[in-house]
């Protein structure tokens, strides 16, 4: 405080000039909050642009002209859809592989429901021996390598036992290595939704004279339909991105995935590539699964970070 | 829980997924361990006087031909090696780089998401974005990008040679996976940050604590354990990685091989025995490292409550048993009495 205000009474007011009672007043690191919040949105932007600058480069790419596959303009010009023409154009079967992608994904995901639905409702609810080793050996399927698998399953499914039929471009060659990764990851999911839901709801419904399975069909599943959904979503997402096993075992034209398909895209001749139409059959792969990921985005980073896996 | 007793039904529930596990994992597993001690001899068999296509048990061989020069070297990053110790460097190489930067990444995005109050909603739906995107789709889109007179040149303003086999593809995978997986660890560390209570960081503030402090004394360890097990997640994929490298760059290109696609490579040209063998050396890394995250970064996987007051129950036994044996004594003295 200096001397001049002490002597100026009138500017004294409970012991505080008025130069400081303002100081007071005056809200608090305005500047630096403003600072905090600009560098917030422009940290979001940062964010959003990562994430969308590629896809955005896939996507423009694809609505170019086959001839303009290696253009660098940052916007197609005269824009096309002559490369979704390609992509589709019979010798690559992409619509094919497209419905192969679709039939095991959807089976090895009703089939990880099936099992992991009734191992979770135990898992979560039920007290028992040995629990600790069996959540062990479920999160130690997912952390496996998938090529430690595949090895000893290309040999059997290729014939090389007599005792074993030969399982090449099959369904089942994809689906049964498949449930390796999707089981555990639906287990785990689900495991963490039903822990979710009160017990008390099986108590009461048990009072009420159900016994334990029928509580759990009456009360828990219905309850637990938007977590199964979840797990749905995440386990078929996961199947449909797989590559290696569908690489291995579906060999013949007819019955490769999706995935497999795009990455093996030949041009007309051996010097052109179709730059073009894979990135269009990129875009076909990955657009169903962006609009279900965005119309259920909380509930799936709900399940992500419950499961915490994948 | 329900009630005690019930081992009998959870048996019944769990049994049908644990057959599973055993049939499409356990099985294969015992087939590879046996297949890497065993190998197809090259010999012809005497009696046919054709190639002998019979499997014999060669112990060791498969591991140890691999590490030493004795089927010859690539060239890669790390000089001409074996292509196994050439496969295994590249492995750990992708593996530190790529999950450093992305969760030096991903806590930055978690912390910036973490502060907004408009906005999240975007950001998490474009966060999503490369986590759904199929690991094969993203690395044909980077291998546009990253074509000699492709879009990341026209930037840089420099041709480089991403896609051919150098120290410029070991970059353009690690940038390609980076891309893809960083968000996502984002995600779940935001996870952990919005369990940190307000409280915390106010008691902080009243101490003065400035940001740096508050970041490193409270929001670090605070978000450690979901960060732990994402990082350990991350990792292990990491250390898996085929689709990037394989459609990105390519089958035999040294300088971004990795374990598995050098397993996956022998496998389709038939020697089974060195698939197996090499594929259960990158078992047993990945089985190393997930011990390790767990014993020194304690990444808790197993949550579950009841599993915990078991392992509590254990360890206070064990206490117990010690303290017994430290005074024998006193111990006998009062069942005498």
């Amino acid at each position: 405080m200096s001397a001049a205000t002490v002597t100026v009474n009138e500017n004294v007011q409970g012991g505080l000039t008025r130069a400081e009672l303002e100081e007071l007043q005056r809200p608090r690191h305005k500047g630096r909050e403003t600072v905090g919040m600009v560098a917030g949105i422009v940290g979001m932007a940062l964010i959003v642009l990562y994430c969308i600058i590629p896809f955005y480069w896939m996507t423009i790419s694809a609505f170019r002209l086959p001839s303009d596959g290696m253009s660098t303009a940052f916007w197609p010009s005269p824009a096309s859809i002559e490369n979704f023409k390609g992509a589709f154009q019979p010798k690559n079967n992409f619509t094919r592989a497209l419905l192969n992608s679709v039939i095991v994904a959807s089976i090895t995901t009703a089939l990880t429901l099936l099992f992991g639905i009734i191992a979770a409702y135990a898992l979560a609810r039920l007290r028992f021996r040995m629990k600790g080793l069996v959540l062990a050996i479920i999160i130690g399927c997912s952390m496996f390598p998938g090529i430690t698998l595949l090895i000893p399953l290309l040999k059997l499914f290729t014939g090389y036992y007599s005792w074993f039929p030969n399982w090449m471009n099959t369904y089942q060659a994809m689906i049964v290595p498949d449930l390796s990764f999707g089981l555990p990851l639906a287990v785990w999911n689900l495991t963490a939704f039903f822990k979710q839901l009160p017990v008390e709801l099986e108590q009461a419904a048990m009072v009420d004279g159900c016994t334990p399975g029928v509580a759990f069909r009456k009360v828990i599943l219905p309850l637990a339909a938007p977590g199964v959904f979840t797990t749905a979503i995440i386990t078929f997402i996961a199947v449909w991105n797989e590559y290696m096993i569908a690489l291995t075992f579906g060999v013949k034209p007819t019955m490769k995935t999706a995935t497999v398909a795009l990455s093996q895209f030949t041009g007309t001749t051996n010097f052109d590539t179709p730059f073009g139409s894979i990135m269009a059959a990129g875009v076909i792969v990955t657009v169903p699964l962006l609009v279900v990921v965005l119309l259920f985005q909380r509930r799936i980073v709900g399940g992500l970070t419950a499961g915490g896996v994948k | 829980m329900l009630s005690d007793g019930q081992g009998t039904l959870a048996a019944m529930l769990i049994s049908p997924t644990l057959i599973v596990i055993f049939l499409v994992v356990g099985i294969p597993i015992a087939m590879t361990i046996r297949d890497s001690f065993y190998t197809k001899s090259n010999k012809v068999d005497p009696t046919t006087g054709l190639l002998s296509n019979k499997e014999h048990f060669v112990g060791l061989q498969n591991f140890t031909n691999a590490l030493t020069s004795q089927l010859g070297t690539v060239p890669g990053e790390w000089g001409n090696l074996p292509r196994l110790v050439n496969a295994f460097l590249n492995n750990m190489y992708f593996t530190v780089v790529c999950v450093v930067i992305e969760t030096v990444l991903g806590v930055a995005m978690a912390l910036i998401m973490s502060k907004a109050f408009r906005g999240r909603g975007i950001v998490r739906a474009a966060i999503l974005v490369p986590w759904a995107i199929p690991t094969i789709v993203s690395a044909k889109m980077w291998w546009l990008i990253f074509q000699a007179s492709g879009v990341a040149n026209r930037i840089l303003g420099h041709t480089y040679l991403w896609l051919g086999d150098s120290a410029s593809s070991q970059a353009a995978v690690i940038i390609a996976d980076t891309w893809k997986t960083a968000p996502f660890i984002g995600l779940l560390t935001l996870a952990g940050l919005q369990t940190i209570p307000a409280e915390v960081y106010e008691a902080a503030k009243v101490d003065g604590a400035n940001a740096w402090q508050t970041f490193v004394r409270i929001t670090l360890p605070m978000v450690k354990p979901s960060l732990v097990v994402a990082v350990l997640f991350r990792t292990l994929d990491t250390m898996r990685m085929f689709d990037l490298p394989y459609g990105m760059i390519g089958p035999h290109k040294y300088y971004v091989e990795t374990l598995s696609m050098f397993a996956y490579d022998e496998a389709n040209n038939l020697r089974y025995g060195p698939a197996a063998a090499y594929s259960i050396l990158l078992f047993l890394l990945i089985v190393i490292v997930a011990f390790l995250f767990i014993k020194l970064l304690g990444a808790e996987l197993i949550t579950d409550d009841e599993v915990l007051a078991l392992r509590a129950q254990r360890k206070r036994q064990k206490a117990m048993h010690k303290r017994a044996k430290a005074m024998p004594t006193i111990t006998s003295g009062e069942s005498a009495v």
